[in-house]
């Protein structure tokens, strides 16, 4: 692995103040050791911010959860108030990944996560994510699990997260630490469309650090699902997924979230089709409508247009169980995921 | 003693050691000097001469690297080892308690949970660990899916599930037993 420096940030500000284009934060490093590991990322220099004061999940007076940096995937998933109020982000946190990598993992670092694309994974290989105006091996290469939404014709790398589609259909605020002091960003703002700049990703400065999650006062009372379809069952990025929360007033359906992963360049909130969704019945001819519409914009390449009729698949199926969980007047799913609800967690 | 001429002049030489880190392995307190680079894994097996935590796929894949950090599960070669600073890490050679097996490695012997052997450190460190945590589940289901990260490319997944639930037998009659004696 590439040599380089290293220190521990003492705080928040001197972390900032280490930040630049030539250094890395790491937290949980799954990801960037990783991608050192494969020279993909080069820092000169990786601040520990570990010691840092941001572990903490509080509730605010006005309802919102704020969620430290630095709460791993692990304990966030398993948080008593999450579980209660949030089953959809705890159920696309255990989705995500590994028992070893969730405990690792941490919030912030979750949002940072890079693309699984093999070829910007692979130095050999033409990337505008990685090298600017070198050029899409995945455009026409074997692009079975790239994006059908949100890409451009210099990139069409899948975003990876779970918790990130479970974000994008709850709401939340990121709060963002540099030199210039703080400043809050809508987590729909945050990530960035790859258009001609897929090397930029995200909203953060080289030297601004991602202090708190606040995730928007529940939706409730309304029944959730988080479905992820992928290779294998478990410990596998998706091929498709679907956040789905439903709001009902007896059969009819007041509000619908809708957010998709594993087909999309960003977390993909899929606002057309929760439009069509407000005011329908909650049967399968509205869950099918609002498939068809969220994957109207579908641009297949070669070999992932089966994830057109997958991911129309996961939003009915998240939605049908979603308007179930609604009906049943709880919050909580009924697939488990090997979790035990009556245990509360430690964190 | 490895040859010089066998070095190529232009091959780069491991960044030096330079970072003093201390942590408790295995219950015992160290402290040496790592390079800024060094992953945790490489740490245990070349400068501790700990081997049983073995290297796999090197990324995060595979599990054949899990220790256990402040008693969690995780991939030794995702972590540096100057971010152990201050921890408690346990690696398969701390399992044994007093020569004694613990009940998980006794029961892989006994359940045949292994074929090869390369990924069984790595999956007794998950078992503990899963064991040990009261969020995970007792149903077979459960298990699987907390042991998901830790890859069996000769397959003896199924023994190695029942050596997990026989395991979580013994330590219950432990406990119970333990508890019969407090109790006057």
């Amino acid at each position: 692995m590439r040599a380089f420096d290293f220190s521990r940030a003492e705080s928040v500000g001197n972390a900032a103040q280490h930040g630049n284009a030539e250094t890395a934060f790491v937290a949980g490093g799954t990801t960037l050791l990783d991608l050192v590991k494969l020279d993909v990322m080069r820092p000169a220099a990786v601040v520990d911010i570990n010691a840092l004061p941001l572990k903490a999940v509080e509730r605010l007076a006005d309802g919102r959860l704020k969620i430290g940096a630095l709460v791993t995937n692990t304990d966030l998933a398993h948080h008593p108030e999450v579980k209660r109020d949030y089953p959809l982000l705890s159920q696309a946190l255990l989705a995500g990944a590994s028992t070893q990598l969730r405990n690792m993992a941490t919030t912030a670092g979750n949002l940072m996560q890079r693309t699984r694309c093999p070829y910007f994974r692979d130095v050999g290989s033409a990337c505008n994510k990685r090298q600017p105006g070198s050029g899409c091996d995945a455009r026409d290469g074997i692009n079975r699990m790239h994006a059908l939404l949100g890409g451009s014709a210099d990139c069409i790398a899948v975003h990876p997260s779970d918790m990130c589609v479970a974000l994008a259909a709850i709401g939340a605020t990121l709060t963002l630490e540099g030199p210039s002091g703080e400043r809050e960003v809508a987590f729909a703002d945050f990530h960035r469309l790859p258009g001609d700049t897929p090397h930029l990703e995200h909203d953060l400065a080289a030297d601004e650090l991602i202090t708190a999650l606040t995730l928007d006062a529940p939706l409730a009372p309304a029944g959730s699902h988080y479905l992820k379809l992928r290779d294998r069952a478990s410990y596998e990025f998706a091929l498709a997924s679907a956040a789905a929360q439903l709001k009902l007033d007896g059969e009819r359906i007041t509000e619908a979230r809708l957010a998709l992963g594993g087909v999309a360049t960003k977390p993909w909130r899929a606002s057309e089709a929760e439009a069509a969704l407000a005011g329908q019945p909650a049967v399968l001819e509205s869950f099918e409508r609002a498939a068809e519409i969220a994957l109207r914009d579908a641009q297949p390449r070669a070999h992932n247009a089966f994830k057109v009729d997958l991911a129309k698949q996961a939003i009915v199926r998240a939605l049908r169980d979603a308007s179930r969980a609604a009906q049943r007047g709880t919050d909580q799913d009924d697939t488990g995921q090997g979790r035990t609800d009556t245990q509360e967690s430690q964190a | 003693m490895m040859d010089d001429s066998v070095h190529s002049p232009t091959r780069r030489e491991p960044p030096a050691p330079t970072l003093n880190v201390n942590f408790t392995l295995n219950q015992q307190p160290v402290s040496l000097d790592v390079a800024p680079n060094a992953v945790l894994l490489d740490v245990l097996r070349e400068q501790l001469g700990l081997g049983g935590t073995k290297k796999g796929c090197d990324h995060g894949q595979c599990g054949a690297c899990t220790v256990h950090v402040d008693g969690q599960a995780m991939n030794a070669c995702l972590r540096l080892a100057a971010m152990c600073e201050g921890q408690h890490v346990t690696t398969v050679e701390g399992l044994s308690r007093e020569g004694e097996l613990h009940p998980v490695q006794q029961s892989f012997l006994a359940c045949d949970a292994f074929q090869c052997g390369y990924c069984t450190p790595g999956q007794m460190m998950s078992a503990t660990a899963l064991l040990n945590d009261p969020r995970i589940g007792s149903d077979d289901a459960a298990v699987k899916e907390a042991m998901s990260g830790n890859i069996c490319r000769c397959g003896a997944y199924k023994n190695i599930l029942t050596a997990i639930q026989q395991a979580r037998a013994t330590l219950a009659d432990d406990a119970a037993s333990q508890a019969g004696e407090e109790t006057p």
